[in-house]
Parts: structure tokens; C-alpha cells; sequence
């Protein structure tokens, strides 16, 4: 299973588009409640999304963003079909890729 | 005694050692540092983080900038932000929170597909200031947002 979701809602022709992934998000300084041993930092450090091949969003974002991140974009237009691609890399190089259809 | 005060010497000085070494920041994994924006992301204060994003360029305050943040955030492990702007032409908007260890939250490049607004969620560590910086063709425009957290985030 995807680590994506993706919704879209068309509303007074704008199309708001949210995104939830689960990631952990460790930053590096939280220590592990056993070992007392600190967990390695974890973290989506870039997001992109497409829309129709068309690059639209890069977003660079940090460990202060919460576990499981959630982001919200509003699009200026779109339309029934367009086909809306997402990505993310993580500072281990972990990625993941979701397509979504409006 | 003596041997205890000894002891407690020795270990005061290494735990505030300790201290200095996790502050500034060379506690993190060399993985968090190794790749990633090792200039924006790993720098401890705000200052030197906004001098590292945006050069010496003048960054104007701004009132056409809405930041939707919760004035009293119960846990700081999940606070919802939402920035809206009616500035024209918004290239990017990069969100950082003052005291958290290392301020950049994130910075978002929209295309002018995009109407200027991103909401997504942050950690906090303390209660602090958010500080929201939007760049557009003309310039760089900022606004500010304090929140209060009772229970830290990071």
C-alpha cells in the first residue's frame, strides 16, 4: 500500500488538493524510551507535485514538520481527469510516488 | 566525601559538555546533515538560518499575509498552520519557527498555477513565534504569529 493519500475537491472552480503521508518524521534528538539510545533522524526532506507533467510544487521541508505530514494546496482552475502526481524523498532515500485523478 | 564531590565534579562537567555538544548541534546523524540543505537546515538560530535563505535581501513586513494558528496549541506535536497571502506573483513561501532547534519548517516553490496558500502541520517545541516569509517577484514579505504551547513537540 501507498504511504500517499491524496484527496481533491473541486470548489468555485479551484481544485484544493490535501495531501497525508505516513512517515515518521524524526528529527535525530528523540532517544528511544528503551535503550535510551537516540533514534536516527528520519525525515521527508523534499515533496513534489505534478500536474499533468507539469511541475508545480517543491516543497524542501524539515523535521519540524509533524509525524504523519499533512499539506493542503489550492489550485487555480483544473479539471475532471487531470491527472496530479506525487512524490516524495526522505533523507535516507527512501521515496514514494502516488497518482491521483481529479 | 571527597571522593563523592569528585564524582559529581566529573559528571556536571560531562553532562554540561554534553549539553554544549547536543545545542550546537553536532549530535545529529550525519545522515540528517550529509545531504540535505546542510545550509538551511542544520543552523541553530534564526538569524543565521534567514541569512542563509535569503542572502541580505530586505525582507519587508507585510499585512497581506494571513496566518491561520491556533493562539493556544495543547500538544505541540501536531499544530495546524495555514498561510494564505493576496500579495501578487508568490514564487515561495517558507514557514520557520523561532525556537524550535533548527527553525526551517519548510519552504514551498509554487508555480502560478497555484493560489498563494499552503496549510499543512508543525512540531513546536516552545512556545514561540512562527515566522512565514513570502517571496515574490518584487521582494521578500514576512508576517508573524506567536503560539502558546503547553506541551512541547519535539
Amino acid at each position: 500500500m501507498s504511504s500517499i493519500k491524496i484527496r481533491t475537491k473541486r470548489k468555485d472552480g479551484k481544485t484544493q488538493i490535501r495531501i497525508l503521508i505516513a512517515h515518521p518524521m524524526e528529527h535525530g534528538r528523540n532517544r528511544d524510551a528503551k535503550t535510551n539510545t537516540l533514534i536516527p533522524a528520519h525525515f521527508i526532506q523534499e515533496l513534489t507535485v505534478k500536474l499533468n507533467k507539469n511541475l508545480i510544487i517543491t516543497a524542501k521541508t524539515g523535521a519540524n514538520i509533524s509525524k504523519d505530514p499533512f499539506f493542503a494546496f489550492m489550485l487555480k482552475g483544473g479539471k475532471v481527469g487531470d491527472k496530479i502526481t506525487i512524490s516524495w524523498l526522505d533523507n535516507l532515500g527512501n521515496k514514494d510516488t502516488q497518482v491521483h485523478i481529479v | 566525601m571527597t571522593d563523592n564531590r569528585r564524582a559529581f565534579i566529573k559528571k556536571s562537567v560531562a553532562l554540561s559538555a554534553y549539553s554544549i555538544i547536543a545545542t550546537s548541534g553536532l549530535l545529529f546523524s550525519p545522515e540528517a546533515t550529509a545531504k540535505w540543505l546542510p545550509d538551511t537546515t542544520s543552523t541553530p538560530s534564526l538569524q543565521q538560518t534567514l541569512k542563509r535563505l535569503f542572502k541580505d535581501q530586505e525582507i519587508i513586513a507585510s499585512d497581506k499575509i494571513d496566518i491561520l494558528l491556533p493562539k493556544i496549541a495543547v500538544n505541540g506535536a501536531a499544530v495546524p498552520i495555514t498561510v494564505t497571502s493576496t500579495l501578487k506573483e508568490v514564487e515561495s513561501i517558507a514557514i520557520l519557527v523561532e525556537k524550535n532547534p533548527t527553525p526551517l519548517a519548510a519552504k514551498f516553490e509554487l508555480s502560478p498555477d497555484l493560489d498563494p496558500f499552503v496549510s499543512t502541520r508543525l512540531k513546536i517545541a516552545e512556545s514561540s513565534a512562527v515566522l512565514v516569509i513570502v517571496e515574490t517577484s518584487e521582494g521578500f514579505y514576512s508576517a508573524g504569529e506567536k503560539v502558546i504551547v503547553t506541551l512541547g513537540g519535539c
